[in-house]
């Protein structure tokens, strides 16, 4: 039976010769991520071992991540108690990949992941955050989960009774023109397909334009496969997974690179030309609004926001701060950047990126999730407009219903931070 | 035999920062997050923490309800109120967030029902008393069926905690 890639992974994960969409599983898991939100997973946990005479202990220790990246440092008495609470289980159970508030090896989930080497292909990954299909893009099967889910996963050590998804085959070939990028791609990828387009299926990334993206591009495709209601993207593995898995993530054990099969069977195939691409945004309120630059140019914008998990990586920073080097941010915009882990803001300020990026008005904030979600860091004034880089523009995200959010790439924001309003990057030198 | 009345209509595409907005979210304790339901909608919101929704009261939606965030306390903050919810279709994360929790979730592609009406649910159809018409239901993921049977997922998991000696 020919297999897509997700179906070859669940089949070796669960030691079948094959498996096809709709069959159920129990689904062991490897790496089972949270963040602050493990209070709530933790609290679950106690629930499901009460009454049955046992100490709650966790399946694993060591496939356990917890990453602190939502509210740091604690915008609340009430965050900083989770924080506490949950310091003290992770010591309690031994829990190995933690990473705390912390310059040395603090960052937002998704970027800390990959970058310590964490995820690999042919992984089962599960994290209580939607955006867990990021680490598709090194070949893992990774999904987003609710806390109680995540408890009994802790318990049990796999996911029970999930069905085997569909899977729709984006191939996108051809070149990416100057001034687009991934975000591009997959904003248009998320507009043909619609907010629940994929949903309950996997989105599989392939063609030239695939082969020929580094990393950081991929891990933004598979990242944003959730707004088009994926339950994962993915980019089977190849020479570029093994590039970034050897230099970057500084993994050294032997890496099970499998691919899937040519004449698999797909529920969807999409192309697309990369090189007929435009600069897209997202507009309010639905991440599946998306227009061409050319639509939307000349929208008076409030505040700038780079960073995310999305779009706060070296390439990101690098791109922005060519863009503002030695220019001003607009009278009455304000932008805020934030790198996705500490690693890369270390990197930025060695590339000087960040002195060129504060000098040019921007303020540079601690990575974490801050401004995305608005809780404490970067909330929008009543009737006031930004545009992100982020990944969602829902109404009341970056903390206030009554503003407006568009999405794009790093590009887009950088060129409209010089004016103020939406401007076309290819425009500005 | 379930009755009860249409206490709010959405639309297509209710995002869980509608539905608990991320502001709240160090709120975790399934205690205490019905207070933040639907919050930003404050007459709503209101209604629900003044106790003047009666339970067993239906919520109905278009499609995609509950989509972005992995965020629990969505379906946890419904769930306080004993509030079906009838939507065209659910995203994924929240229709299993809800299965796990325990909110009772009524999958109806045709639905259609404005606020105030009476539904009641009989014979796999949700019966719109007011409009007289009838709508199927579609069957919950096969695959989670043991779990609701189960009442959540916290009994399923402690079950099996046990039946495996783990
Ligand atoms: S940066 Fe935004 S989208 Fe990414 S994990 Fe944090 S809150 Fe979620």
């Amino acid at each position: 039976m020919a297999m897509t890639y997700v179906q070859k992974l669940l089949a070796k994960a669960c030691g079948q010769a094959t498996v096809e969409a709709g069959d159920i599983l129990e689904l062991p898991v490897h790496l089972a991520m949270s963040h602050e939100n493990a209070a709530l997973v933790i609290n679950q946990f106690n629930e499901i071992f009460k009454g049955t005479g046992r100490e709650p202990r966790v399946w694993d220790p060591e496939s356990i991540a917890i990453i602190f990246d939502h509210r740091v440092p604690p915008e609340s008495s009430k965050t900083a108690t989770n924080h506490k609470k949950t310091r003290e289980f992770v010591a309690t159970q031994g829990i190995t990949k933690f990473h705390d508030v912390r310059g040395d090896v603090g960052g937002i989930c998704h970027q800390i992941l990959p970058e310590n080497g964490y995820v690999r292909p042919g992984q089962v990954l599960v994290g209580t955050d939607s955006h867990t299909t990021t680490h598709g893009a090194l070949g893992a099967f990774a999904f987003g989960i609710g806390a109680t889910e995540m408890a009994a996963v802790w318990a049990l050590g796999s996911i029970m009774n999930i069905e085997v998804p569909g899977t729709i085959k984006v191939v996108v070939n051809g070149k990416f023109p100057e001034g687009v990028y991934a975000k591009d791609l997959i904003l248009n990828v998320i507009g043909l397909l619609s907010a629940e387009g994929a949903n309950f299926k996997v989105i599989e990334f392939h063609g030239e334009a695939i082969s020929n993206l580094p990393t950081s591009g991929r891990l933004v495709l598979c990242n944003m496969a959730v707004e088009a209601g994926a339950t994962a993207g993915v980019v089977p593995p190849d020479e570029e997974t093994v590039r970034y898995l050897r230099n970057e993530a500084g993994v050294e054990d032997d890496l099970d690179l499998f691919s899937p099969d040519a004449d698999a069977t797909y529920d969807q195939v999409v192309e697309i030309d990369a090189g007929k691409l435009d600069p897209q945004i997202a507009c309010p309120h639905t991440v599946d609004n998306i227009e061409s630059i050319g639509g939307v140019e000349g929208k008076r914008i409030n505040q700038i926001v780079v960073g995310s998990c999305t779009s706060g990586r070296l390439d990101d920073l690098e791109i922005v701060a060519k863009i503002l080097k030695g220019k001003q941010v607009a009278d009455g915009t304000r932008m805020l950047v934030f790198p996705a882990s500490w690693r890369i803001y270390t990197q930025a300020m060695e590339a000087g990126y960040l002195a060129d990026l504060i000098k040019a008005g921007a303020v540079v904030c601690n990575p974490g999730c801050g401004p995305c979600l608005g809780i404490h860091q970067g909330a929008l004034g009543d009737g006031e407009v930004a545009l992100a880089t982020t990944n969602r523009n829902f109404k009341g995200r970056m903390g206030n219903p009554g503003a407006d959010v568009f999405l794009c790439s790093p590009a887009v924001a950088a060129a409209s931070a010089l004016t103020g309003v939406i401007t076309d990057p290819r425009e500005v030198n | 035999m379930e009755k009860g009345k249409v206490v709010y209509k959405l639309e297509d595409d209710i995002s869980t920062d509608i539905i608990y907005p991320g502001r709240f979210m160090a709120t975790v304790l399934p205690t205490e997050t019905p207070q933040f339901a639907f919050f930003d909608d404050s007459e709503f919101n209101q209604k629900l923490t003044q106790g003047q929704i009666p339970p067993g009261s239906f919520i109905v939606a278009g499609d995609n309800f509950g989509c972005g965030s992995s965020r629990e306390q969505a379906a946890s903050c419904i769930k306080g109120y004993e509030i079906t919810v009838i939507a065209r279709h659910f995203a994924r994360i929240f229709l299993q967030n809800s299965i796990n929790v325990g909110l009772r979730m009524i999958i109806c592609p045709d639905i259609e029902a404005d606020e105030g009406d009476e539904l009641e649910i009989r014979d796999n159809k949700v019966w719109n008393l007011t409009s007289g018409e009838s709508f199927a239901i579609n069957p919950l993921p096969e695959a989670r069926q043991a779990i609701i049977d189960a009442g959540g997922l916290i009994p399923f998991a402690r079950q099996l905690l046990i039946e495996r000696g783990i």
